[in-house]
């Protein structure tokens, strides 16, 4: 009985702050993402001739996201009987959508005009339990030309 | 030092290629770390500990592969990636790799 109550208190504020974070991050990145619409961000440049420009540099951005305990527990549930993980799915979106941005502020603040061969690198770092998703690390890349 | 994801760089002319050039960590979460990451597995959110983490890997990893072009004379990397893996439990790998070429 214990057990199940500190369960559902788990879930509970799992669930609360899980969707308030979200909120609140997806807020943030859309009032970014506005900001920053005006330097032009493109996933090709290799295999292309070479853009006019006097300067080059590579820009990176990183962010480590964390699942909560609601979505983990969603996803225990979704693997029984399959489907899309929309939890999972937002907080992926969330992840690569921050560390775009992270390259794109960055770029700005250097005076590019224009980011190239924007790459993306996934990977998990593993929970403590079977290897399950506890969190997502996210690398975005490019080069930025002024 | 001039790095970029480009097949070469604007605005110079590759005058030499010297081949691969990498670098790369494996890197381990810490204790201290961890605590507040099994915190934030139950409310969810960046955890911005990791992600100092991975930005130090990854700068190591970059450095690495610089010194490597540096010893060859290169001045600059081209089409550079990065590539993580999982190496162990908890362990992780970080792995940037270009090519070194001589530009002017």
């Amino acid at each position: 009985m214990e057990e199940l109550i500190i369960f559902v208190v788990l879930l509970s504020v799992g669930y609360f702050f899980g969707v308030l974070a979200e909120k609140k991050h997806y807020k943030d990145i859309q009032k970014r993402e506005q900001e920053t619409l005006s330097l032009a961000i493109s996933s090709f440049g290799a295999k292309q001739p070479l853009p006019q420009a006097s300067d080059a540099q590579l820009f990176v951005g990183e962010v480590v996201i964390a699942s909560d305990y609601f979505k983990t527990f969603v996803m225990a549930l979704r693997n029984l009987w399959g489907g899309r993980v929309l939890s999972y799915e937002s907080l992926l979106d969330r992840g690569r959508r921050e560390a775009l941005l992270r390259v794109k502020e960055q770029a700005i603040a250097w005076g590019a005009t224009e980011v190239l061969n924007v790459r993306y690198e996934t990977s998990t770092i593993g929970g403590k339990k079977q290897g399950g998703v506890g969190a997502i690390e996210i690398i975005a890349y490019g080069t930025a030309i002024r | 030092m001039i790095l970029t994801t480009l097949e070469g760089v604007p605005g110079k002319e590759i005058l030499e290629h010297y081949g691969i050039v990498q670098g790369s960590t494996v890197r381990a979460k810490n204790v201290g770390r961890d605590i507040g990451a099994s915190f934030k597995n139950l409310v969810g959110g960046e955890l911005k500990g990791y992600t100092d983490l991975l930005n130090e890997a990854r700068q190591e990893a970059m450095d690495r592969m610089v010194l490597q072009a540096k010893q060859l004379n290169a001045n600059a990397i081209v089409n550079i990636r990065f590539s993580t893996s999982s190496v162990a439990q908890g362990a992780a790998e970080i792995f940037a790799y270009g090519t070194a070429v001589l530009v002017r």
